[in-house]
């Protein structure tokens, strides 16, 4: 018998939580599929590491939503039973790998926004998000040196590097205002303190993100963010193969363990 | 009516048990151990997770879970707390020597860019190969001086 989809509840909270610990959710999963296929060793290695970094801050924050909601839902379950219109993240994270320099442009342009984001939530009014943020932040700064130092070796290498770094930026950077904006479901604990306003964040980031392409020689695309929709479980066609993929254990073996 | 002195021998079986992956360590010289409370009805261990994802950690809570059992302790509840979190800078200073004696270079302080030196030769004519080791805990290190890779404990 399948595993049984979980309903979730729309406390602005609830939903707050989840939309983040999905982003880091999905993207992990993405940086996991390079486990064995990275170009070489080192960074098979570090792409993993950041993929686990990720999926720890994505459980720490299922197990604080599983508070939150007081429905009895745990980490997998969040995890694993949701239906694809009942995950919030971004569809930035939920584009395909593509070659290796799309990867790492996708990890600069999260991690050089999530970086700003977490040091912000380290402040938050809700102590449980604070604790989460203050680990968290050490992660992401990490990842995004890593990440920035590849986008200036790629986008300042060779004719086919470069080309491929301007390439994966233009493809995702549509995708990247996402992360920019709020939902309009999150106005009260932006006011409380216990969110942080993204939109305070927009103008650091892009300084950041520019002063990293300057030096890697690479063009900001000028295409508008088009694409949105994921914070509201408005996913594109990737996003179903990925959990098809993901979910598989669980919906065939239903509350497994190993 | 549980004695200081259960309490102090709990704690002290908590922090001998060595850590999963770097057995050279304890978790008391990893720092991870932020309480040991045993009462009436059982022990209760605090402890602080290193990485947000490290896989080590429910290894550790059922390595302390098992050493305190074998010890006549139980139940044993273990219980984490993520604030403050933890930092290299909780490494005891013991810890630190042992890690350099197997070959690992340990953490400098936080906020100090203090050179890497080779744990093997000690020069700290060294260079970084790779952010990422083989555990979200290492960075791969090289010396320049003797030409032997190494892992460095990375600050955190």
């Amino acid at each position: 018998m399948p595993a049984t989809s979980i309903a979730l509840a729309t406390d602005p909270l609830l939903r707050f939580i989840l939309r983040r610990a999905d982003d880091a959710l999905v993207l992990g999963h993405r940086l996991s599929e390079w486990c064995g296929h990275a170009p070489m060793l080192e960074e098979d290695m570090a792409l993993a590491n950041i993929a686990l970094d990720l999926l720890g801050q994505a459980r720490a924050l299922y197990a604080y939503a599983g508070v939150v909601e007081g429905a009895g839902h745990d980490e997998d379950a969040y995890a694993y039973l949701r239906d694809p219109a009942d995950y919030l993240n971004l569809l930035l994270v939920e584009q395909p790998n593509g070659d290796f320099a799309r990867t790492i442009v996708r990890v600069w342009l999260y991690s050089a926004f999530m970086d700003l984001w977490w040091q912000r939530m380290t402040a938050s009014k809700d102590a449980q998000l604070a604790a989460i943020a203050a680990r968290a932040v050490k992660e992401v700064a990490y990842h995004l040196r890593h990440a920035a130092a590849w986008v200036v070796r790629l986008g300042d290498g060779t004719p086919e590097s470069h080309q491929r770094a301007q390439a994966g930026l233009a493809l995702l950077w549509p995708y990247a205002g996402e992360m920019l904006t709020s939902e309009p479901d999150e106005a009260a604990l932006i006011a409380a303190g216990v969110a942080c306003d993204p939109e305070t964040l927009r103008a650091p980031w892009l300084g950041r993100v520019k002063a990293v392409a300057a030096e890697a020689g690479i063009s900001l695309p000028t295409t508008p963010f088009s694409q949105q929709g994921g914070r509201r479980g408005h996913h594109g066609e990737a996003m179903g193969h990925l959990l098809a993929e993901l979910q598989y254990m669980q919906r065939t073996y239903p509350a497994a363990q190993w | 009516m549980v004695s200081n002195l259960a309490h102090d021998k709990a704690r002290a079986i908590a922090e001998a048990v060595p850590d999963p992956e770097l057995p050279v360590l304890t978790l008391g010289d990893l720092g991870i151990i932020r309480d040991v409370a045993a009462s009436g009805t059982g022990v209760e261990v605090t402890i602080t997770p290193t990485y947000s994802g490290c896989p080590a950690m429910n290894t550790m809570g059922m390595d302390i879970s098992l050493a305190l059992a074998e010890a006549g302790f139980g139940p044993v509840r273990i219980k984490t707390t993520l604030s403050p979190a933890w930092t290299t800078d909780w490494i005891s200073a013991e810890g630190r020597a042992k890690l350099q004696a197997f070959g690992i270079a340990p953490p400098g302080p936080r906020g100090n860019d203090a050179p890497v030196a080779c744990p093997l030769c000690g020069s700290t004519n060294t260079g970084e190969i790779s952010h990422f080791g083989s555990t979200a805990c290492k960075a791969l290190w090289r010396c320049l001086a003797c030409r032997e890779p190494f892992d460095h404990f990375k600050c955190h």
